[in-house]
């Protein structure tokens, strides 16, 4: 079969995954932010101290960042059905997606932010600030370019989870790529989706260069 | 303005104790410059972040313009934080905002209102000398820059009280001495109460009218400075003078520091000391300096001679500070 009869499929494809991809990063931003947040406030040396939480929370996060991407996805099944009300199609993968990346994206954010000086939050305390004033006016716009480096890390991270994901009925370039490409022996389907998904990884990662360093005053 | 009233602080790490603070109290009135002197590991830095609770005191009391800082909690802490203003060693400027931004921050967080906090900020930024620099980011300014953005913005909500964490320690002595000047027409102008701490005793000599040294934790001296550079058994006084040791010394000579304060400088003393006594007087060193606003001298000499016992005697009677350095 001709590569150019194809294109629309891969094209469709293409939007799956970065439909896919795209609402997770947005979800694994909203959830995983302030989970970094937290970790970083709570802990022993943090703003507003409280070791128990700051355990449970750990502990939490590395279990769900040990676990394969295959098996989460598996064992969140009736989860997602629950959540989205099926267990198969590009929304439903969005769940695991996101699940998975959540953990990810709160340890960059804790990194991000555990490189503020702590002068800079010592400083805003004597000034009088709340601990949400600090978060919210030191703590997030002092890490900005490392957390936007960290949303591009995420996005690139979830293109390799989506394609995982696609296997499993969610769809998108790296589902076409496997079904077509490797199982149905045809090259150059493969190549080409290939060549779309390094391109896309290519943009991420030098935009996301290009922001952080655009934004970063330091 | 503050006063420390048994002030304790122990850092303990596993089972390290460390004794910062031992017992310390310290009273700072209205309007002066306070410095405290003490080596590096002394409990400095710990002391004046006892008095705004960035650090918590194990026992004491700390009261700042009447309120006892250390039974606030909470709001009622930030609060009164927000009549403290604080300048540290590393600046501590928010790198993403502008120097401008960085002078609003506290008027921005105490709630006040974006046209009056604009005004502010340009009133702050010329009163510092940084009009020109108002869009600049701290990685776009010098040092002494950073640190006149520091001292705008711990001026910004018109504190009485502001406290120096080794602010000119990073700097030249060139931008030290303008950062300095800068700090007492603040004192001067406003009346703002400083008290700061350094190890720099050129600090204290420039602008301090008071001064403590504190050694392993312990406050061991403290008054105005102008009775400290008259007392010569004082050991802040000796740190003003450093006695000249690399000069080998003759054991039959008297080696004495000789303080000059005042009108006593304008008589010829040494060549009266040597037509009187018959005396040998050999000078080892010497500084006129300035402390606390005072031109004071010292020299270092050597008399030898059968009369030198009276002739360092009569040094004594004419007024003249005199330390014999065993
Ligand atoms: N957070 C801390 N944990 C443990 N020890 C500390 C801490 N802060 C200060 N110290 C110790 O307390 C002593 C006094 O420190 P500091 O007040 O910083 O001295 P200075 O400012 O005079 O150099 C030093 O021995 C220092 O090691
Ligand atoms: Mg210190």
């Amino acid at each position: 079969m001709n590569i150019v009869e194809w294109w629309p499929r891969l094209i469709q494809e293409s939007l799956t995954t970065l439909y896919m991809v795209g609402v997770s990063t947005l979800l694994t931003v909203l959830f995983g932010l302030p989970l970094g947040v937290l970790l970083v406030v709570s802990d022993e040396r943090g703003l507003s101290p409280r070791p128990a939480i700051n355990r449970v929370l750990g502990v939490v996060v590395n279990l769900t960042r040990s676990l394969p991407f295959i098996i989460l996805l598996v064992v969140l099944i009736p989860f997602t059905r629950w959540v989205v009300g099926t267990s198969i199609g590009p929304t439903a993968a969005i769940v695991p997606l996101t699940l998975a990346a959540v953990p990810f994206f709160a340890r960059v954010t804790e990194n991000a932010l555990r490189e503020v000086p702590s002068g800079l939050i010592e400083a805003a305390q004597a000034m009088g600030s709340s601990e949400w004033q600090i978060v919210s006016k030191v703590y997030i716009p002092e890490a900005l370019p490392g957390l936007v480096l960290g949303i591009a890390l995420t996005l690139i991270s979830l293109v390799g989870y989506s394609a995982m994901a696609g296997a499993v009925g969610g769809g998108g370039l790296g589902d076409l790529a496997i079904r077509y490409g490797y199982q149905r022996f045809q090259t150059d389907v493969m190549l080409v989706t290939v060549v779309i998904l390094l391109v896309f990884v290519q943009a991420v990662q030098s935009i996301g260069d290009k922001m952080a360093a655009k934004i970063s005053k330091r | 303005m503050i006063r420390l009233e048994n002030v304790t602080k122990t850092f303990r790490t596993g089972a390290d104790e460390v004794h910062a603070l031992y017992d310390v109290s310290l009273e700072v009135a209205q309007g002066q410059i306070f410095g405290v002197v003490g080596a590096s590991g002394a409990g400095k830095s710990t002391l004046i972040r006892c008095v705004n609770r960035l650090e918590e005191p194990d026992g004491g009391k700390v009261w700042v313009d009447g309120e006892e800082i250390t039974a606030l909690r909470g709001e009622s802490l930030r609060q009164a934080r927000r009549k403290m203003g604080m300048i540290f060693q590393q600046f501590n400027l928010l790198s993403q905002r502008t120097a401008a931004d960085n002078i609003g921050y506290p008027l921005e967080i105490a709630g006040v209102e974006k046209s009056e906090r604009e005004r502010r900020v340009l009133e702050l930024l010329e009163l510092v000398g940084l009009e020109d620099k108002a869009r600049a980011y701290p990685a776009q300014l010098s040092g002494g820059q950073k640190q006149r953005v520091g001292i705008a913005r711990a001026i910004a909500t018109n504190p009485k009280v502001l406290l120096s964490d080794e602010a000119t320690s990073a700097l030249d002595p060139t931008t030290t001495d303008s950062i300095l000047d800068l700090l007492q027409g603040l004192n001067k102008r406003l009346g703002l109460t400083i008290l700061l701490i350094t190890h720099q005793m050129e600090v204290v000599k420039k602008i301090c009218d008071h001064a403590a040294l504190l050694e392993d934790g312990r406050l061991v001296e403290a008054g105005a400075i102008s009775d400290l550079v008259a007392d010569p058994l004082r050991r802040l006084s000796r740190a003003f003078f450093p006695p000249v040791i690399d000069i080998p010394r003759d054991p039959r000579a008297v080696h004495a520091a000789i303080t000059f304060l005042g009108s006593a400088a304008d008589e010829p003393i040494l060549a009266n000391l040597v037509r009187k006594f018959d005396v040998d007087v050999n000078i080892l060193g010497g500084s006129i300096q300035e402390i606390g606003g005072r031109r004071v001298g010292q020299l270092q000499v050597e008399i030898q001679g059968e009369q030198m016992a009276a002739a360092v005697a009569y040094l004594g009677d004419l007024g003249v500070r005199v330390e014999v350095i065993k």
